[in-house]
């Protein structure tokens, strides 16, 4: 096991490095420069500026540099909000962003997986029917028209809750909304299947047949079985969600890492691009390397490390 | 099936608890709205019991578009900061009412005969937030730091450069810093040399980029200054005393202001939204005093009484390459320019209030020095909406050119809006016999790019204003001009700008009717240009709002004079 892990560590590095390089060589091909009155300057003006930020250097060069500066753990200083650090920026921003993707998490896989165990149980049933519509509008519907829905009639017409803004935890309520109907949609539409195959294999029908009674064998059989899938899905779901969402968070102003992002691609803020597309492959290596551990857990019949 | 039972118990309540959390949640917003809203009236009605319109507490709610990116003066390029920086800090001058500049820092000036020496009396009761006074030496200090190329300011070169003596001998590193033509006579008289004799200096006075920075204390702060609320200094209206990057920033009341007898506002809150619908959703609720408006939500609010059209010196037009072959040919831009219908365009499209541009200096911006008319006025329409004309012209030119159809490239931006407004454009274009139009929508920087590298036919480019004075439109199409970028190159239109800004700086109405006849060259004789909208922007202000200025340059608004009446 503790091989295994090792041997997956060194592999993340790996990857990491290959992400780090292909991001800094992708970069370089958007269009100008990070410069903001590109559009004024002369072309000596900009040479001034550029050399300040050692962007007049080769782009080898460049990427050296960047690599040394990485390996110490210096992800920079950002060219849009100038002089300050990458790394206080991404810590600043990425806080309400994990909060609002952890609480949509949690709200969407809980009430994803009862109304997937519910379609199974009452299996074409008026129950089942009502859950999978409800799952195929959740998944189907944009989040965004949710969040407008959600806005205009909680916040605006009733007035219950915070319209949007980011001022404490009622802010996060619509949002978290907002966001965990995919999960819900996506955990209960696998939930439903993985139940109903698992539920009519030969050791179920055998617990069955012992006397073991339903319920019993949903929860103590089934649900462990039918696990398996849903993590593997839900595992990369939740870092794309905690990795900040651009809709989600513009409509209800929620200061997060989702719209730094892509404003940081649209402004050539090249060391920024470069932090939180490394965060967020880490984020996705990590949880995928936690799944496969939990697999093991889950299901004892899936070994991870061979000759053991 | 009593089993069955007990599972839908358990999601009974489940569902409850969270419906439950919900309603909680809802009566805690309702309590600290209210803890919020009785903490700011007490604190108001200690401070300003006694105004005289001002009524009611101080607090002004608004949204900004996206975050303050640096409140460092010499870095600051874009309109955030500029605003921001503009509330917190005066300059020699700052802007008042009607766009007059009216005194800051300084008290007066005098220029000398020649036009190239200002020299400006500070007043001597201003002070930074930290008690320092603030002295000619900030100015000094703040104008070396915007040229030194250590620096890496861009607004530094751009707006001193050609302007300020040295400025750009200092940016090629030609001269040391020091050569700058800024220096201090005592601690309170600023010497200023020019390059040349420049009439709007003192309108760029009142600009972000000359604002005066504390020496000891910037250098004290280093790498870090201005990063944070505590790490920067102000002398202005406000003090900026909280700032939550991201998310939005308070500014309070400066006690200590040289002119705090005239500021009512005891505070101003700034959330950052980015979603029009959003910030009109926050307008409804009452949480926010003002909105801007998007097309969509114009026609909604068009008959309240909150909704106002606020003009913008920002002009958008049609920039057209003259190496391409047949863009070379006069007639063919001139029927560019007459075929396009610009009114339908700003009423269907754009809908928020923005007029048909019929020249390149905005109306309602510049006045002539001595009837006190408009620009735009006296220039009149140089150019309007022709069909057939159009169609003469652009047979001509085909003749000339040997010609039947022609191909052209258009370069557009990839907003929604711009996208549709292409469109628009493509169509009446395409009007033209024989005429097809490629449209591109690139994002900005592409075409920043491609402008720059001339790759392109016919663009959709805009220009905004960086100091009161035609020039700032005007000068732009001089022979290789920066931002000229069309090819055009015509020496009696150099000679025009050449004029105005050298024999005739001295002499505001010859060189106003300079700029006149220069505009009618531009767009009416050579066609360079065919001009779409002058921009403005629908808004909704509460009416409780009084006294905000809107500024056609550096900072958008003026809160120096703003109050609350009767909330």
């Amino acid at each position: 096991m503790t091989r295994y892990i090792i041997q997956r560590l060194i592999y993340m590095v790996i990857t990491m490095f290959l992400i780090a390089t292909l991001t800094f060589f992708l970069m370089k091909f958007l269009p100008g420069t990070p410069l903001s009155a590109a559009d004024k300057l002369s072309d000596e003006q900009q040479a001034v500026v550029l050399e300040k930020y050692g962007l007049n250097d080769p782009v080898p060069v460049q990427y050296f540099n960047y690599m040394v500066n990485l390996a110490q753990g210096d992800l920079g200083i950002s060219f849009q909000f100038d002089n300050r650090e990458v790394t206080t920026i991404i810590m600043e921003r990425i806080g309400p962003s994990v909060q609002l993707g952890f609480q949509a998490m949690i709200i969407g896989t809980i009430i994803g997986m009862l109304l997937g165990l519910v379609s199974a149980i009452y299996h074409n049933g008026i129950m089942d029917y009502t859950s999978t519509f409800l799952a195929v509008l959740g998944q189907s519907i944009p989040s965004f028209v949710f969040a407008g829905l959600l806005q205009f009639y909680i916040g605006v017409k009733f007035g219950w809750l915070p319209v949007a803004l980011w001022e404490g935890w009622e802010y996060t309520i619509l949002p978290t909304i907002s966001l965990a109907i995919f999960p819900i949609a996506i955990a209960a539409r696998f939930m439903r299947t993985e139940m109903l195959e698992v539920m009519g294999s030969d050791y179920i029908v055998t617990a069955r047949a012992k006397g073991v009674n339903k319920v019993g064998v949903v929860f103590k059989h089934g649900l462990r079985n039918a696990l398996i899938p849903l993590i593997t899905v839900l595992g990369p779901l939740a870092v794309g969600l905690m990795t900040g969402t651009l809709v989600i968070e513009n409509i209800f102003a929620v200061p997060g890492i989702g719209e730094q992002f892509v404003k940081a691609i649209n402004m050539n803020d090249f060391p920024i691009i470069m932090g939180t597309t490394l965060l967020i492959a880490f984020l996705f290596i990590f949880i995928i390397l936690v799944i496969d551990l939990l697999y093991g857990v889950i299901d004892p019949r899936i070994r991870l490390a061979e000759g053991e | 099936m009593k089993k069955t039972n007990w599972l839908l118990l358990v999601l009974a309540l489940v569902l409850s608890m969270f419906l439950a959390a919900c309603s909680g949640g809802s009566d805690d917003t309702s309590n600290s709205t209210d803890d919020a809203d009785s903490e700011e009236t007490t604190e108001t009605e200690d401070t300003s019991g006694e105004e005289g319109e001002a009524s009611g507490e101080q607090v002004l709610n608004i949204t900004d578009s996206a975050e303050i990116p640096t409140m460092d003066a010499s870095l600051a390029t874009d309109a955030v900061a500029f605003q921001w920086l503009g509330s917190t800090t005066d300059g020699l001058y700052r802007l008042g009412e009607n766009a007059q500049p009216e005194p800051g820092i300084a008290k007066d000036h005098e220029v000398s005969e020649d036009g190239l020496t200002w020299t400006f009396n500070l007043r001597e009761d201003a002070v930074w937030s930290n008690g320092d006074p603030v002295t000619a030496n900030d100015f000094v200090y703040a104008w070396q730091r915007a040229v030194n190329p250590d620096t890496g300011s861009e607004y530094g070169p751009y707006m001193m450069g050609g302007v300020i003596k040295n400025a750009q001998a200092v940016v090629d590193g030609e001269v040391p810093v020091e050569e700058l033509g800024v220096k201090a006579d005592g601690d309170y008289t600023l010497v200023v040399e020019l390059e040349k004799p420049v009439p709007y200096f003192e309108s760029l006075t009142t600009f972000g980029t000359f604002l005066p920075l504390n020496q000891a204390f910037v250098e004290e702060q280093g790498d870090q200054y201005a990063l944070e609320a505590d790490t920067l200094l102000s002398n202005g209206p406000f003090v900026l005393t909280e700032w939550n990057h991201g998310e939005g920033w308070t500014l309070e009341k400066n006690q200590d202001y040289w002119d705090a007898e005239n500021v009512k506002l005891e505070q101003i809150n700034v959330n950052v939204v980015k979603e029009t619908s959003t910030a009109v959703n926050l307008y409804d609720t009452g949480e926010i005093d003002r909105t801007g408006l998007s097309a969509e939500f114009v026609d909604q609010y068009r008959t309240s009484d909150d909704f106002k059209v606020e003009e913008e010196p920002v002009l958008f037009y049609l920039k057209m390459n003259q190496e391409n072959e047949v863009l070379g040919n006069v007639n063919a831009r001139k029927a560019i320019q007459m075929v396009i219908d610009r009114q339908s365009m700003v009423d269907v499209i754009l809908n928020n209030g923005s007029i048909p541009s019929v020249g390149h200096v905005p109306q309602n911006f510049t006045k002539h020095p001595e009837t006190e008319e408009d620009f735009r006025e006296l220039n009149g329409d140089l150019i309007e909406t022709n069909v057939e004309q159009a169609q003469e012209l652009w047979a001509t030119a085909k003749e000339e050119l040997g010609m039947d159809t022609v191909e052209l490239g258009y370069l557009g931006g990839d907003s929604e809006v711009a996208m549709n407004m292409d469109a628009y454009i493509k169509d009446q274009l395409e009007q033209l016999e024989g005429l097809t139009v490629n449209v591109q929508s690139v994002p900005f920087k592409e075409r920043l790019q491609r402008d720059e590298n001339m790759e392109y036919d016919i663009q959709n480019s805009g220009w905004g204003p960086d100091y009161i004075d035609p020039n700032t439109f005007l000068n732009m199409f001089v022979t290789d001009g920066g931002n000229n970028k069309t090819g055009y190159s015509s020496e009696a239109y150099d000679g025009l700008i050449e004029k105005a800004n050298t024999e005739l700086a001295q002499e505001p109405v010859e060189r106003f009717e300079t700029f006149l006849e220069a505009e009618k060259l531009l767009i009416q004789e050579d066609a360079v240009l065919a001009p779409l909208y002058q921009r403005a922007v629908a808004q909704l202000w509460k009416p409780y709002v009084k006294g905000v200025i809107t500024q056609p340059m550096g900072p958008d608004y003026t809160y120096k004079y703003a109050y609350i009446e009767g909330k």
